[in-house]
């Protein structure tokens, strides 16, 4: 018998190896393939094309004679996956992923052939029709970027690809570069293709040590198909802002991950100096598939407004079922949620959601029936990021999540920016006063201290101290400057899930029913 | 020459003909000595043609890099948004006290396990869906 078990970093650590050890040992041919995508049931044991989840050794017997409880059916006619329009994870859970034979078999190389037949301008043409945008977060077009570079003089051009996936919540581009490799190293030399470039970068992330594995496997073994391109792992050292597509210029450079100003674009001077394209893994991967035949059209054909296509989602955190979700754009929250994601794990009711990752809004019940395309969430101050969505349930105390988000921006600021580096130190000081007058007899959050009240400090008010309300108005104006005056993102959209959270659970920032925090953002709004 | 020396003139020259190849030899040296310590950072230095100072910081601007080697086995445990929503913080006393001083905990933002946490990471093992039970094993367990 030929048994199926996922060898991606989800089903390791949920003990597929040692499951896929003890059915090797009753004699049978054990596969490793990637992963479906239904976490809850990893390590997910497929016998034709039926499976059987969560497993653990002890199950090998029952499922071998068939009177396992934990069998689910038909994989395929699971309604997780009959509901998804897989494009960008078209292979999960059915081929081995180093396997060449596998990806031929599934219409692997044959985007790449197409694109070295029809050249430059028509890949990029192709690109544009498809309205593919940046999957990273920013959903800048695609096509665009690449036009941009192609346009750009200079002998030496690079494809950097962007696999420093740190946002929590967030684990498509794992499970892609883990599930899929050749999909991701095909889009590159695609895109390689497209402007001229025969180097690329991949800047994968240490935290994943499986996904650096593959792909470095996957490289060596595919080197003589997109030659002359040539593409290299670069394994990042544990810095989230490298995430960031300029600092993590810097960093492949053999720098500090400092973040630059733009302009200059990268576009134009990226990857020492050069015209380069910096893509993340799932707009690299989504590539191949566009450049098929007639792709372009059917990737066009899906989505809503202008985000055109489908989204690999990640449902995560306190949800019931977890994993990956690729759809088309225009699902609401509540479908991902309630009927796809079973509510929360722990049965509690829903009461927030972060979707984008720690720069995201923290999303209220009372707004699930949100679209998932870009410009609605823009509208809705809130952001899509890398699709990643983390439900917490309602034991969760939201303002020490504000703090989190406050002291996460601290911990990994590159420094170079003053609104970031000392904002963020500032906001955790903050919030601590905040809620420390919520929990005390007196309601003053922040009392003068001996050093204000001499003197000789003329400028330094002589009264008792802050209350809340003028703690939250300071924090609702650093939360302003953060915003507009950082470089990048991670200082600019912390301000969101701080936000968010004060605005719709005040009642987790003061004592009371939280009327005080609405009376001073009307104010602040005024 | 001493071994360290030598060992250190080996990895500059394997990475001779990358490009910017910093991060990569900081990358082998840590692996190596289980640091980045200051003589090390010398002869990287002198090997790239570098000064000192650009040397350092870099070193000291990735959470990776250690100045110190430390002798205890390290056990990352996730503390990012997902593990925390599915209970992190309520293992961490306990993993502290199992931990003792003979293991090191370390926090990691995210091991893109956040549909099974919480997890943890030793070495290049990651183990996912742990409880209080099983993240006490893992730590007993990291050698």
């Amino acid at each position: 018998m030929i048994i199926r078990i996922s060898d991606d970093a989800a089903a390791r650590a949920l003990g597929a190896d040692k499951l896929a050890e003890a059915f090797a040992k009753q004699g049978h041919e054990v596969q490793r393939t990637s992963s479906w995508g239904m976490h809850w049931l990893e390590p997910l044991v497929e016998i034709d094309g039926r499976g059987f989840g969560p497993a653990t050794v002890d199950d090998v017997a029952a499922i071998l004679d068939g009177s396992s409880d934990k069998a689910i059916g038909l994989i395929e006619e699971h309604p997780f996956i009959a509901r998804q329009q897989r494009l960008t994870f078209a292979r999960a859970g059915k081929t081995r992923p180093l396997s060449l034979e596998d990806y031929a078999a599934t219409g692997g190389w044959t985007g790449l052939r197409r694109a070295r037949e029809i050249g430059s301008e028509q890949i990029i043409e192709e690109v544009l029709r498809s309205g593919l945008r940046g999957r990273g977060g920013a959903g800048f077009p695609a096509g665009i970027k690449w036009r941009t570079v192609a346009a750009a003089a200079g002998p030496k051009k690079y494809i950097v690809c962007n696999a420093d996936e740190g946002d929590s919540g967030t684990f498509a581009d794992r499970m892609l570069m883990e599930g899929d490799p050749y999909a991701l190293i095909e889009g590159m030399a695609i895109a390689g293709e497209a402007v001229g470039a025969d180097r690329g970068y991949i800047y994968l992330r240490s935290e994943y040590p499986d996904a650096i594995r593959k792909m470095e496997a996957a490289l060596r073994l595919c080197a003589h198909i997109i030659a002359p391109f040539q593409c290299e792992v670069r394994v990042g050292a544990g810095a989230y802002v490298c995430g960031e597509e300029t600092s993590l210029l810097n960093s492949l450079e053999g720098k500090r991950g400092e973040v630059r100003a733009k302009p200059p674009l990268p576009a134009i001077q990226g990857l020492f100096g050069r015209p380069t394209v910096v893509n993340n893994v799932l707009t690299l991967a989504a590539v191949p598939h566009i450049l098929g035949e007639g792709g372009a059209n059917d990737y066009e054909g899906l989505g809503m407004g202008r985000s055109k296509g489908t989204m690999p989602i990640q449902l995560a955190g306190n949800i019931k079922h977890g994993g990956l979700f690729e759809t088309a754009f225009g699902i609401t929250l509540r479908e991902l949620i309630e009927d796809i994601g079973g509510g929360t794990q722990s049965g509690r009711p829903v009461k927030a959601v972060q979707v984008g990752g720690p720069l995201g809004a923290y999303i209220h019940p009372d707004q699930f029936d949100i679209k998932f395309d870009y410009e609605e969430y823009t509208a809705a101050d809130a952001l899509i990021g890398h699709g990643g969505i983390t439900v917490f349930d309602d034991e969760t105390d939201m303002s020490s999540m504000a703090r989190f988000a406050m002291e996460f921006c601290a911990a990994e600021s590159c420094g170079k920016c003053t609104p970031c580096r000392i904002g963020a130190v500032r906001g955790v000081e903050v919030i601590d006063r905040i809620r420390a007058a919520r929990g005390s007899a007196d309601s003053i959050a922040r009392k003068r201290d001996v050093v204000e009240l001499q003197p000789v400090m003329h400028n330094a008010p002589k009264d008792n101290g802050r209350l809340p309300e003028q703690e939250i108005a300071l924090l609702t104006d650093l939360c302003e400057t953060m915003k507009f005056g950082s470089l990048c993102a991670l200082g600019g959209f912390t301000p969101y899930p701080v936000m968010s959270a004060l605005r719709n659970w005040p009642e987790d920032f003061v004592r009371g029913d939280g009327r005080v925090v609405d009376l001073v953002l009307d104010k602040a709004n005024a | 020459m001493t071994d360290k020396t030598q060992r250190i003139a080996e990895i500059l020259a394997a990475h001779r003909n990358q490009e910017g190849p910093l991060l990569p030899i900081l990358h082998d040296v840590q692996e190596e000595f289980g640091c980045v310590d200051d003589e090390a950072e010398r002869l990287i230095a002198a090997g790239l043609n570098l000064s000192r100072a650009d040397v350092h910081g870099v070193v000291s601007f990735y959470h990776d890099f250690t100045p110190k080697a430390d002798p205890r086995p390290e056990v990352q445990i996730c503390r990012a948004e997902a593990c925390k929503a599915r209970g992190v913080e309520k293992l961490i006393d306990k993993a502290t006290k199992a931990a003792g001083d003979r293991v090191h905990i370390a926090t990691v933002y995210c091991l893109g396990l956040c549909s099974v946490g919480p997890a943890a990471r030793v070495g290049d093992t990651l183990h996912a869906r742990l409880d209080e039970k099983a993240l006490v094993h893992v730590i007993e367990d990291a050698r």
